[in-house]
């Protein structure tokens, strides 16, 4: 039943992500992305990360595709205006994209030969990551917060206008 | 696999009876529905203003601000979460450990107030 659905799921994140790179109009990969959200989500449930995969589904298929949908907006998108890339950067993005892909699976060759990590009963869920949060990692917690901060300066200094006060 | 990933089947099965659903309806007003199309009827706004220019015109910044703030702060309120669930069990510790996570997101605000982020020019 879960190997049925590993394999459904694997197969929709892989073709959405497919279709990402090869529709036509931009906002049509945006669109084809939340599905490849939607996707991962539940490859975050089939591995018990409860937890993250609503974080994803809020966060990454909502919020950050607005984001992505506002960044086309921006650009000027015209028929004419769009930017055409000489044919040997494409030759070079297939080369690298093979070489990562050798160097991806070299490194997950030896991985079904690994043993699953023992889990606790409130493993991934709210609970449970809570608690793991808050006590051995409550320093990158809060280090995360003035990590906000800086994304807070970044987006007034590259968005607005100065003014002099 | 603790056994609550079972759990997810009555979602499962109603997000496939909502996909169901829409695309059974589409399909069969596209049926039985008739197709008149002229060029007038398929204007994007059929009795409203006219349309002219281009739609692909570049947006302002401006929204792109705040939209990335808003995206910081649905994060921050994402960390609530497993605190809330926790909170009993924390006490004090939790509560104090929550109060400088917010407070640093305070500084942020307080940033964003000084430099009129908010503010539509």
């Amino acid at each position: 039943m879960l190997t049925i659905a590993f394999y459904i799921l694997s197969a929709l994140t892989i073709s959405s992500a497919l279709m990402v790179l090869f529709s036509k109009s931009p906002i049509y990969s945006v669109l084809w992305l939340v599905i490849c959200f939607f996707s991962i989500t539940g490859h975050y449930i089939l591995l018990d990360a409860h937890f993250l995969a609503i974080v994803n589904l809020i966060v990454y298929a909502g919020a950050i595709m607005v984001l992505f949908l506002y960044v086309i907006m921006l650009m000027n998108l015209n028929k004419e205006s769009e930017p055409q890339k000489p044919v040997w950067l494409k030759f070079a993005s297939v080369i690298t994209g093979c070489l990562l892909m050798i160097v991806l699976a070299g490194a997950l060759k030896g991985y079904s030969e690994l043993p699953p990590a023992a889990i606790t009963e409130d493993f991934g869920t709210a609970k449970g990551v809570g608690k793991v949060l808050f006590t051995e990692f409550l320093m990158p917690f809060e280090v995360a917060s003035i990590l906000f901060i800086t994304a807070m300066v970044g987006a007034v200094i590259l968005a607005k206008k100065h003014v002099n006060d | 696999m603790n056994g609550s990933t079972s759990e997810y089947l009555p979602m499962l099965i109603q997000s496939v009876f909502a996909l169901g659903f829409v695309a059974m309806v589409l399909i069969i007003t596209h049926l039985i529905g008739p197709s008149r199309k002229s060029a007038k009827k398929l204007e994007n706004f059929e009795c409203g203003v006219e349309a002219k220019g281009n739609a692909r015109l570049p947006f302002s910044v401006k929204y792109f601000l705040t939209a990335i703030l808003f995206v910081l702060f649905d994060v921050e309120v994402i960390f609530f979460y497993p605190w809330a669930t926790n909170f009993k069990e924390f006490g004090m510790d939790g509560l104090l450990s929550m109060a400088l996570f917010v407070a640093l997101f305070l500084l942020g605000f307080l940033y964003l107030r000084k430099k009129q982020a908010f503010k539509w020019e």
